[in-house]
């Protein structure tokens, strides 16, 4: 062998061999779209235009039969008011399902009411709450039958006929999202108006805000003007260190929002 | 490797086998999981047209679309309401979900109570909130006794009009 032909081989070898195998497969763009579907719900909640009016709430439990009186909702707004003495206070009376028509800050049941100075009311705002629908959910991960789970558009549901009512999943989820329905005894949860945003309507809540403070999107639609929102502007979402990937984003969220 | 070694063994592969048989027969057909994973999703395929076929209640979709559907027969009231002010909210936040109104239900149950006025109008000191840009009353002093549509125009709440 020449010199000139041993480099030569040498290079193409060497050149070759560099090529990753997975260069050499072929893609199917049919495929790729199956892996990656086009469709992934997400929530934006604006905390600056939200006034505490409770509409969502009431529209969510007449839309989803959810019992009015019962102290369960699917959905919630939260109070939080800080006093210039640095004492800070949250409630969330009957989930707001009825306003915030007090300035007494509900404490609990057992312990009554807080009366609060005007004057000593340093910031105040809402934040309404509702299941974030995480990526990587918790609470279907810890059921033990099956009877909770994710859809390929990214929606946690409930399955009321294999839900055993075992409750792993309540404890499990980190934001308090899912309770045990009072009529039929399953564990029930937000389903992002499922019925509603398969045949293109808005979700119940979102249709019931005036001020545009809860909106919904298709994440994976990058010309969706909502999700521009997201990409482009400061958002954040609750409880990032619990891994779980919540696809509900927040505008103005605070540290003590959790 | 003598056979007492194996034997366990050729044990425990027969019980792993009879559970994944048993399971093949035992698990519904309909079961399976998604993009997500048997981790996330393995669930009855069946239950999500369970979700998707709830009865609906609210109209939607948008408070512009609902005012249009709103004013094909209520024009008058829809032209009343002032887009800055009132006009922002859905008609069925007071009137009641609609969905197959008027045919079902046939008469809306209308909202005329102080509480319902009092979810944005209660006087809260919250300057920092969006809270501050509505006028706001306190509900123990400000006319007790009567209802607010008895002197303001839910529809166009402007003083000036009233």
């Amino acid at each position: 062998m020449k010199r000139r032909d041993f480099l030569k081989n040498t290079m193409v070898v060497i050149a070759g061999a560099s090529v990753p195998l997975s260069a050499l497969e072929f893609i199917d763009p049919k495929e790729v779209l199956a892996a990656n579907p086009q469709l992934h719900w997400a929530f934006l909640i604006n905390t600056y235009t939200c006034v505490g009016c409770g509409f969502c709430v009431k529209a969510c439990k007449t839309e989803n039969d959810v019992p009015f009186d019962a102290n369960v909702s699917r959905t919630w707004v939260e109070r939080y008011v800080y006093t210039k003495d640095d004492r800070r206070y949250i409630d969330s009376p009957k989930a707001a399902l009825y306003g915030f028509t007090e300035a007494k800050i509900d404490l609990g049941e057992h312990l009554g009411f807080k009366d609060i100075d005007p004057e000593n009311v340093g910031k105040a705002f809402f934040v309404p709450k509702l299941c974030n629908q995480c990526e990587t959910p918790a609470c279907t991960q810890v059921c033990p039958v099956g009877a909770t789970y994710k859809t390929d558009d990214g929606v946690v549901l409930v399955d009321r006929s294999w839900c055993i009512g075992c409750g792993y999943c309540v404890m499990a989820c980190p934001f308090g999202a899912r309770y045990f329905h009072p009529v039929y005894n399953v564990v029930d949860k937000c389903t992002f108006c499922y019925h509603r945003i398969t045949k293109g309507l808005e979700t119940a809540c979102v249709n019931a805000c005036p001020f545009g403070a809860r909106k919904m999107c298709n994440i994976r639609d990058i010309n969706d003007p909502i999700t521009q929102i997201i990409l482009n502007e400061r958002v954040g979402v609750l409880k990032d260190e619990f891994g779980t990937n919540p696809q509900a984003f927040y505008i103005g969220l605070a540290s003590e929002v959790r | 490797m003598k056979s007492h070694v194996w034997r366990p063994l050729y044990v425990v592969i027969g019980i792993v086998a009879a559970i994944l048989l048993f399971r093949e027969f035992y698990v519904p057909d309909n079961f399976g999981s998604g993009e997500y994973g048997f981790m996330y999703s393995f669930h009855n395929k069946d239950n999500e047209e369970v979700w998707k076929n709830q009865p609906l209640m609210y109209r939607d979709t948008g408070k512009q679309k609902m005012h249009e559907y709103c004013a094909e027969c209520h024009g008058d009231v829809v032209d009343v309401r002032t887009e800055d002010l009132h006009g922002i909210i859905p008609c069925e936040n007071c009137h009641g979900p609609a969905l197959d109104h008027p045919n079902d239900p046939e008469l809306l149950v209308i909202i005329r109570d102080r509480d319902q006025c009092l979810r944005c109008h209660t006087l809260l000191p919250y300057t920092t909130s969006e809270r501050k840009r509505i006028p706001g009353i306190d509900p123990t002093e400000h006319n007790v006794d009567e209802a607010c549509v008895d002197c303001h125009d839910p529809h166009n709440p402007r003083l000036e009009d009233m």
